[in-house]
């Protein structure tokens, strides 16, 4: 059996994990953006907090997501909830540290002219601040999509949904039949996916960056 | 004047400005009067706190001692957000928002302040015109696709959108070049002569403060004042050693750009003819019986022509082609700069003509000197 004809089979299955997989990596990524956000707002003032909220995400990355998932088994189970908390916090160090970076770049000149027409301190935030950090916050997300695509495999481990479990099984069973074509379809599913939100968010940068900022 | 200004006035009492952790105020103890519908320019070194104490006007910056009041009313009686917005504000570099277009920028405040659509587009249009930038080309730009002085004039007109009393300007032509400067400064005085708007400007550059400014404080450490005063004032006796070094060298010759030919007493008995009219012969009598040795020969609409000495007469057939044209004139609205300058390449006398043109009187450089002769010791008796 080829990998066409092995894909054409198993469609509505490899279909449904597809759809999950992505469904688990933007859910955790819009997660990650409000709380990533929150943070950077909270902290971005202060260069102590800049650093320590940084330092704090920079450390949970270089937990490998293998052993994170396995000690967040043992507290919230197995299935979607270890899976996603896992995701989202993977998902706050590049979009913590975009906020920072981006609301750290906003011309004194441009916020202290917003407040010295009138704004008030919410309409700074909200109308000039975070609209003129929103490009950097964008590419934060983007890159924690991109990183979630390949860890959400991993999350095949704690039987969280997704493409990963068609890797893993592909991988325990080499060597019988179609296990080469299951590992592999499960692998291009996730590149191909990986790319078509690529496209998205590129999309999504053309429809809500003003052309004044625009690169 | 006062009377059509839609500024009002600003008073400052006793303002400090003391910031925790720091030994000495950043402001001490202001006493300050800015008289409605004028330009007052607050000058001074860097660091001098004149920064400080404009921002202290719009609550930017909490005084902490002292009070404030704009056309009578305390400053601390509205909250910071809606004082702000009745107050006009444009800084170095216009700070305009850049993912904003023009007309979305010019809009902020009026939006604020909740006007509808149509009255916000109108106004919008109306400022535009008002900063010289026509609408149809720039309302739909990006201030990135602007020049630094485009941007500036969008800064202008954002301040003055929802048509503030009082308008505070923080440097705001300091970072452009400086024939663009010069520009805006002579635009700032255009608006002005038109709106009559309270305006507190503050600049590190002495020559834009005598440019610009009905009066001038010059700030010392701590925002002290050390002199508050027109500008021909200043110039003509500064107070201390320390304003007449920030004045620098030049002052005189900064005092003849204020001054206009008209303000000064220049002689209107030179000997004139009007060439159709009088024939060399006769012109020749009239100034030998005067004593002159030169005359003025004018047009049939008594504009200048020519300059002709009694030698040249004797010879000529008819005051039309004898003599030597009249070069460099002055109208009776020059500086006296312009007067000087004119009175160099002339080589003595230089024509000051009127209103069309026509021959009014003449100036020499005594009338120059004694003119700031003449300031320099009011300066001294006041």
């Amino acid at each position: 059996m080829t990998l066409f004809e092995y894909v054409a089979d198993r469609w509505d299955r490899l279909s449904l994990q597809a759809l999950l997989h992505v469904s688990e990596v933007v859910q955790a990524t819009v997660i990650a953006a409000v709380v990533g956000v929150l943070i950077g707002v909270a902290v971005y003032r202060s260069p102590v907090g800049s650093a320590v909220a940084t330092a704090l995400a920079s450390t949970i990355l270089t937990i490998p997501s293998f052993a994170l998932l396995g000690l967040l088994i043992p507290v919230f189970g197995l299935g979607a909830t270890p899976t996603v908390i896992a995701l989202v916090l993977y998902a706050l160090l590049p979009i913590t540290r975009n906020t920072i970076v981006g609301l750290a770049g906003v011309d004194p000149g441009v916020a202290d002219a917003a407040k010295g027409i009138g704004m008030s301190r919410a309409a700074v935030l909200t109308r000039v601040e975070l609209r003129l950090a929103w490009p950097a916050i964008l590419a934060g997300m983007r890159v924690a999509t991109q990183m979630l695509m390949g860890i959400a495999v991993i999350a095949a481990y704690a039987k969280g949904p997704g493409l990963g479990g068609e890797v893993f099984l592909g991988l325990v069973r080499a060597g019988s039949a179609n296990a080469t074509n299951q590992a592999l379809a499960g692998t291009l599913g996730v590149v191909i996916l990986a790319l078509l939100l690529e496209g998205v968010y590129f999309l999504i940068a053309r429809f809500t960056v003003s052309r004044g900022i625009r690169g | 004047m006062a009377e059509n200004a839609s500024g009002v006035e600003i008073r400052l009492e006793n303002v400090s400005k003391h910031y925790p952790g720091s030994r000495e105020p950043a402001v001490a103890d202001v006493t300050l009067t800015i008289p409605a519908g004028k330009i007052v320019i607050l000058v001074g070194p860097s660091g001098c706190g004149k920064t400080t104490t404009m921002r202290m006007i719009n609550r930017l910056i909490e005084p902490s001692s002292g009070t404030i009041t704009i056309g009578g009313e305390d400053n601390l009686k509205l909250n910071g957000d809606e004082l702000r917005r009745g107050i006009g504000y444009a800084i170095q570099q216009a700070g305009l928002f850049p993912h904003f277009t023009v007309a979305q920028n010019i809009a902020v405040v009026p939006g604020l302040l909740g006007w509808d659509r149509r009255r916000i587009d109108a106004r919008v249009e109306e400022m535009m015109d008002l900063v010289g930038l026509d609408p149809a080309e720039f309302r739909g730009r990006y201030p990135r696709q602007l020049s630094g002085g485009q941007q500036q004039r969008v800064g202008v007109a954002r301040a003055l959108a929802a048509d503030p009393p009082v308008l505070l300007m923080d440097e705001p032509f300091g970072a452009v070049d400086p024939i663009t400067r010069g520009n805006l400064q002579d635009e700032l005085l255009r608006l002005q002569a038109e709106l009559r708007k309270t305006i507190v400007f503050v600049t590190h550059d002495f020559d834009e403060a005598v440019k610009l400014g009905d009066k001038i404080a010059v700030l010392g450490d701590r925002s002290a004042i050390l002199q508050y005063d027109t500008p021909e004032a200043i110039l003509a006796n500064p107070a201390d050693d320390t304003v007449a070094g920030f004045v620098g060298a030049g002052a005189s010759l900064k005092q003849l750009t204020l001054l206009r030919v008209r303000d000064v007493d220049y002689h209107d008995n030179a000997l004139t003819a009007v060439s159709e009219q009088e024939s060399p012969a006769e012109l020749r009598g009239r100034m030998t019986e005067a004593g002159r040795t030169y005359a003025l020969v004018l047009d049939a609409r008594r504009r200048p022509l020519r300059w002709v000495h009694v030698r040249d007469l004797s010879t000529a057939t008819s005051l039309r082609n004898v003599g030597r044209p009249v070069g460099d004139s002055v109208s009776t609205q020059s500086t006296l700069q312009d007067a000087l300058e004119a009175i160099l390449v002339e080589g003595g006398n230089a024509v000051v003509t009127g209103a069309h043109g026509e021959y009014v009187g003449t100036i020499d450089i005594t009338t120059v000197t004694d003119t700031i002769q003449q300031l320099r010791e009011t300066g001294n008796a006041s």
